[in-house]
């Protein structure tokens, strides 16, 4: 349990950090400690699909953010003896994501025992009824695969928009040139 | 350096090595989504960013191999693939989302009826929607620097 109490307090700090530091980059980068802390947070969970989706989003979203809107150039070149600490802090952090994975794939498995009736029933029956062995897949794509529907259109929805907005066709003429 | 250039000499030839790799992966998350954690969702955004670490490493003129156009048709076959397995079980069956391919063996790659197929069509939809976006947000971009 302090384990979530510490993952939560380091996403607070993150999103206060995003929201408050004056420099752009320093805040794209925050706002990935949040979604990378709650990755680990829904693996600790006993949610792999989730975690997966969250931390493939959040690499897309800060590459987003980073190539296509901050305008300003990036250049992250450090030397000197700060590059040692660099290193070492990079390492740090690399393996400290791996132990706290490895210690939450070890847990998988157990969670989901005290469920609710439906929960049960679909838990019980899944694999007999849909030949799915990830009940995850089973639910989302066969007993509420219109849920799966609906947000397949909320995506297409979102995607349209985006074209639409930064259409070619609307332009004026001077600003054509590439 | 111009950044529509891509990036260093490094950056590009690291890319080349492991951008197969990422889209292995990918397909493998797509593929496997009935039997182990992943899915359409997940493999798909996947298998869009195998394209756009090509896109961050070589530049906007890598464009032509994977123009805009080409991302909006894929998405909008894997929407329509999407619908029509839900309409097939409609029609033939008479029930929304009808499993009209039966269970099969579980633990096999070819079970669990259309969720694999549904996974498919997911990926194609969300991979080239989210890569879509990038590449619509870079062009603008690039639009706006040149003003």
């Amino acid at each position: 349990m302090t384990i979530f109490i510490i993952l939560l307090l380091i996403m607070i700090v993150g999103a206060l950090v995003a929201t408050y530091v004056r420099d752009l980059l320093s805040a794209v980068v925050s706002l990935g400690i949040v979604g990378l802390t709650q990755s680990v947070t829904m693996l600790l969970l006993g949610a792999p699909d989730l975690a997966i989706v969250q931390l493939v989003v959040e690499i897309l979203t800060l590459i987003i953010l980073i190539r296509a809107t901050i305008s300003k150039d990036i250049s992250a070149r450090v030397n000197g003896p700060r590059e040692f600490l660099v290193a070492a802090t990079g390492i740090f952090f690399v393996l400290s994501f791996l132990l706290i994975s490895y210690h939450g794939l070890r847990h998988v498995s157990a969670f989901g025992h005290p469920a609710m009736r439906i929960s049960h029933d679909y838990l019980q029956q899944g694999l007999a009824q849909t030949g799915a062995a990830n009940i995850v897949s089973a639910i989302i794509l066969n007993y509420r695969a219109f849920d799966t529907l609906g947000e397949a259109t909320i995506l297409f929805a979102a995607v349209i928009g985006v074209y639409t907005v930064l259409r070619e066709v609307g332009r004026k003429k001077s600003d054509e040139q590439k | 350096m111009n950044k529509n250039e891509g990036m260093s000499l490094i950056v590009k030839t690291i890319t080349r090595l492991t951008v197969g790799l990422i889209l292995l992966f990918g397909i493998y998350i797509v593929s496997r989504g009935h039997l182990s954690p992943g899915g359409g969702f997940a493999g798909g955004v996947i298998i869009a960013l195998a394209f756009v670490n090509l896109l961050l490493a070589y530049g906007t003129r890598g464009l032509k191999k994977f123009p805009l156009m080409a991302a909006e048709i894929i998405e909008t076959i894997g929407a329509l693939f999407f619908i029509l397995i839900s309409l097939f079980g409609l029609i033939l069956f008479g029930v929304y989302f009808y499993n009209f391919l039966g269970t099969g063996r579980p633990f096999n790659l070819m079970s669990a009826g259309i969720i694999l197929p549904a996974n498919i069509a997911i990926a194609l939809k969300v991979g080239a929607g989210l890569y879509g976006i990038v590449v619509a947000l870079v062009l603008a971009k690039s639009l706006m620097e040149k003003k």
